[in-house]
């Protein structure tokens, strides 16, 4: 477009040196994982209390991190935003989590969930790190169990399973709609139990704002006590960021509102890779926005589509209730569109077929910004106490929502951002580009490739956490030469004054904007042409206006109060500030890839029925960015991606 | 709908508070409780005056961080949490109170926010199974009765958001300790434990400054996980249990 001009000086990004050294052993890969255990170096069990680790975040990657590294007898120091470690957002994942177990005798196996998982990612995640995830995935059924984690059972006493998000084989356990929250509290009561035995050393609201580095190592993290406004720093041997997700730069998402990206994006400027952060999953069944007061989305499972039909009036601009349509005047979009899936197509396509309908002026409800979920015919033919026994809590959660009864009125539902299947680059053993700095769950960038199935986030969080940080940290410590980082050493005063600085500036600036009005503004823009659909003129367009903003932000930002006691508008004025830089970069990594792949689709790459088409001679390998200077164009490093095992396809639900 | 708000606020744990009142103006009736909040907190940021502080993060009713008495009650009108709770239950013109948990246990930090630490230390007292990751045996080693499972899975509920502590007259955390116990005292793996668990995890509370049962029943209704009151004569049995023992 002509009336564009490109002031993003990100657009001029350069390539650097390939990343080669991947850490991943070789040799079968089946027998990967345990070549790379037994080729560790381990810590003396006596030595491992002389190593202090931190650990950011306590959800299921971090709570399970934490614990472990205290059972093994190192000592450490943990830290959470929230006012106890128990409420990380892990505790809302409802469906379930994935194992390998083949309990139902169905075919199942490591290398099924493997070829599952890497086929689902979209032919974009790194082969070895899939693999060992599966094998591990059966360690963690008998872990989460031995502590008491009350997962449904069947009347012999046995443990019981589902098939979820579209796979052939049963392999999900579960605990209700509320296998998060379970999961998450055995993690979170291994922990209590190393607390109160005074071997971790537990932070509750306080925030980490920035990444010591000392002599190219990670010695340490500067954080704010939430509650005093003290800035402190903290020192060890080694640093763990499990601090999830970025979803919330898109503003409404279903992440919990104080969920952020600050870690993950301190540690990129201080040098960590931040790998495909255009991957970003939007859920297909939330409940949608009712105005401009909202404040977040709210997910329903996806098992809803398995009995509703998802459908939009023929006519744009049809404001008549939905009763009042006649069935030749609805538009069954999915099933028309893919017969042979119907309403049960993956979350991407369903989520864009949904935006189609709607950006053709056929949406309901409130801005138009919505689609019928229609259990009417389940209804007549199961009747209504099947459809509420199978249903009932998810209907009684989106009645207490919209006051609206969905036995009798169909639902209404719209996409919405969910898990970011990007974040820091790891190699192997989960260590960043910066030594000493493990990223773990939501918080790095593998496993998932391009998108994430379902039931295979909680997976993966408890796998990095109980089994495979532990294991790799050891051998960095065991490794490192162990000195002690004085405390007046230039690197942590400079950390310690770029964040008492940047919090004195947000606080002294006195402008007439509110943090939430710019993070809402962010949010809206990067939805419009960062979200579930991508092009070159939107993302350019994006790109022109982040810096704009960004530059507005620091002239106009308005935080009430001091930074000495609770202020919780400076927590969040200081957390879009990132999320101005971080978008930035995901919009760059968006415009670059130039194929749509998994949650990633670009307009300009799809196959003639509508389907995203990937680029495998192109774009096969992941996008690892590194930061340069601030509103500098950072430089990209590709890891190749090489399919030894699973053959890429071109995957089809037409 | 137009509503006025009187809401306690107090700067820090040693200063006094006050409530003060507001007037916010224009609210959907599809607001969440907390979403009137945020509405109003823009405002106040925008007169340049500090917001209302109050804790609140997933907004979906599962992690337990918010919490508030609204009108008297724990959460307010409707069994749920407060983020869970709509505008549509109030009308145009109310007057609304919006205070802390009231409880000795739970020192207020700032407004409505306030110091649960305590129910951290209560679980890690005892409120877990001893299984260090990678001792565990295979899952399907120890058949647990799908009716045991069921009243674990029940009682494991707890979001830990403390309103059966504000609303109990004697600001008493049985309802919170008992869940958790019937919960880990209901499995096999909970087995091994199951006396130590009880004495110290009832220790722990007494300890914190919690109240005691007095059975009025206040938790349970204002519970919004549903906990049942009879988990708190179920703890005392296995307290009993534990004592004969000697355990």
């Amino acid at each position: 477009m002509s009336d564009v001009i490109s002031v993003s000086s990100y657009l001029d990004y350069t390539t650097g040196d390939a990343l080669v050294d991947t850490k991943v052993p070789g040799g079968p890969i089946a027998e990967r994982w345990d070549r790379r255990r037994f080729e560790a170096k381990l810590v003396n069990p006596a030595n491992r209390r002389k190593h202090t680790v931190i650990v950011v975040g306590t959800g299921l990657a971090g709570g399970a991190a934490g614990a472990t590294l205290a059972e093994q007898g190192y000592r450490v120091v943990q830290f959470c935003y929230q006012d106890s470690p128990r409420r990380a957002h892990s505790i809302a994942a409802q469906g379930g989590i994935n194992a390998a177990k083949n309990y139902r005798n169905d075919g199942d196996s490591v290398r099924r969930l493997f070829y599952d998982t890497v086929k689902g990612g979209d032919f974009r995640a790194r082969e070895s790190n899939v693999h060992r995830l599966a094998q591990v995935s059966v360690e963690i059924i008998d872990q989460c169990v031995a502590q008491g984690v009350p997962f449904a059972r069947e009347y012999g006493g046995l443990l019981d399973t589902r098939s979820f998000g579209g796979v052939q084989v049963s392999r999900t356990f579960y605990a209700r709609g509320q296998t998060g929250q379970q999961l998450l509290l055995g993690a979170y009561q291994a922990l209590s139990r190393q607390i109160a035995a005074g071997n971790v050393e537990m932070h509750p609201r306080t925030e980490m704002l920035d990444l010591i580095v000392v002599d190219g190592r990670a010695r340490g993290i500067v954080a704010r006590d939430l509650i005093t406004g003290r800035v402190d720093t903290y020192l060890a041997d080694a640093v763990v960021l499990a601090t999830g997700g970025y979803g919330n730069v898109f503003h409404l998402s279903t992440n919990a509102k104080n969920s952020n990206a600050t870690a993950i994006w301190r540690a990129h400027r201080r040098g960590a890779f931040f790998a495909n952060p255009c991957f970003t999953q939007i859920h297909p069944t939330c409940v949608p926005r009712s105005g401009d007061h909202q404040s977040k989305l709210t997910l329903m499972s996806e098992s809803l589509r398995n009995d509703g039909r998802i459908w939009v009036p023929r006519q744009a601009g049809d404001t008549r209730s939905p009763a009042d349509i006649p069935e030749d005047e609805r538009d069954y979009y999915l099933e028309r569109i893919y017969p042979a899936f119907g309403n049960l197509v993956p979350r991407d396509i369903a989520s864009r077929a949904a935006k189609n309908v709607c950006d053709e002026g056929r949406g309901v409800g409130p801005g138009g910004q919505g689609v019928y979920l229609d259990f009417a015919d389940a209804i007549a033919r199961m009747g209504r106490d099947a459809v509420a026994a199978k249903y009932g809590n998810l209907f009684e959660m989106y009645e207490r929502i919209t006051a609206e009864d969905p036995y009798r009125v169909p639902m209404r539902i719209y996409p919405a951002i969910h898990y970011t299947m990007g974040g820091l680059w790891v190699d192997y053993d989960l260590q960043t580009t910066v030594p000493g700095l493990f990223a773990i769950g939501e918080a790095n960038f593998s496993d998932h490739g391009a998108n994430r199935l379902g039931a295979s986030a909680l997976m993966q969080g408890l796998a990095d956490g109980y089994f495979i940080l532990p294991a790799t940290l050891a051998d960095y410590l065991a490794r490192t030469p162990a000195d002690e980082v004085p405390a007046d050493h230039p690197a942590v005063s400079e950390a310690v004054f770029a964040v008492t600085d940047r919090l004195y500036q947000l606080l002294s600036n006195n402008g007439d904007r509110t943090p939430e009005s710019f993070h809402r503004e962010l949010g809206e823009l990067l939805w419009d042409h960062c979200g579930m659909a991508r092009n070159e003129t939107g993302l350019r367009k994006a790109l022109d206006r982040i810096p704009v903003l960004r530059a507005e932000f620091w002239e106009r930002i308005k935080v009430p109060g001091s930074g000495t006691d609770l202020n919780q508008s400076l927590e969040k004025a200081n957390r879009v500030a990132d999320y101005l830089e971080l978008a930035e970069l995901m919009c760059l990594d968006a415009l670059h890839r130039a194929e749509s792949c998994g949650g990633h689709f670009r307009e300009e790459s799809q196959t003639p029925d509508g389907e995203a088409a990937r680029r495998d001679d192109t774009f096969c390998y992941a996008a690892a960015w590194e930061f340069t200077a601030p509103g500098q164009a950072p430089v990209l490093h590709k890891e190749d991606l090489v399919f030894e095992h699973v053959h890429p396809t071109q995957r089809s639900y037409a | 709908m137009n509503l006025t708000l009187r809401i306690w606020r107090q700067q820090g744990p040693d200063t006094d508070g006050t409530m003060t009142t507001y007037e916010v103006a224009d609210i959907s009736p599809d607001m969440s409780f907390l979403e009137m909040l945020d509405t109003l907190n823009e405002e106040l940021i925008l007169r340049g005056e500090e917001p209302v502080a109050f804790d609140h993060d997933c907004r979906e009713g599962i992690c337990g961080a918010c919490g508030m008495v609204i009108n008297g009650q724990a959460h307010g009108p409707e069994r749920t949490t407060t983020c869970q709770l709509h505008m549509r239950h109030f009308s145009d013109g109310d007057t609304i109170d919006i205070e802390p948990w009231r409880a000795a246990a739970f020192p207020v930090v700032k407004d409505l926010v306030v110091d649960r630490s305590a129910f951290d230390r209560i679980i890690g007292s005892g409120g877990y199974v001893t299984a260090p990751t990678g001792s565990a045996p295979e899952a399907h080693a120890t058949p647990v009765p799908k009716a045991a499972a069921d009243t674990a899975f029940e009682h494991a509920e707890c979001i830990g958001c403390g309103a059966c502590v504000a609303a109990c007259p004697n600001g008493s955390a049985m309802l919170f300790t008992s869940a958790k116990i019937v919960h880990l005292n209901s499995l096999p793996q909970g087995g091994p434990e199951r006396e130590s668990r009880v004495l110290d995890m009832v220790a722990t509370m007494d300890d914190e400054g919690f109240g005691g049962c007095t059975v009025t029943g206040e938790c349970a209704t204002a519970c919004p996980k549903g906990i049942p009151l009879s988990s708190i004569s179920t703890m005392n049995r296995e307290y009993l249990r534990a004592l004969r023992k000697g355990a």
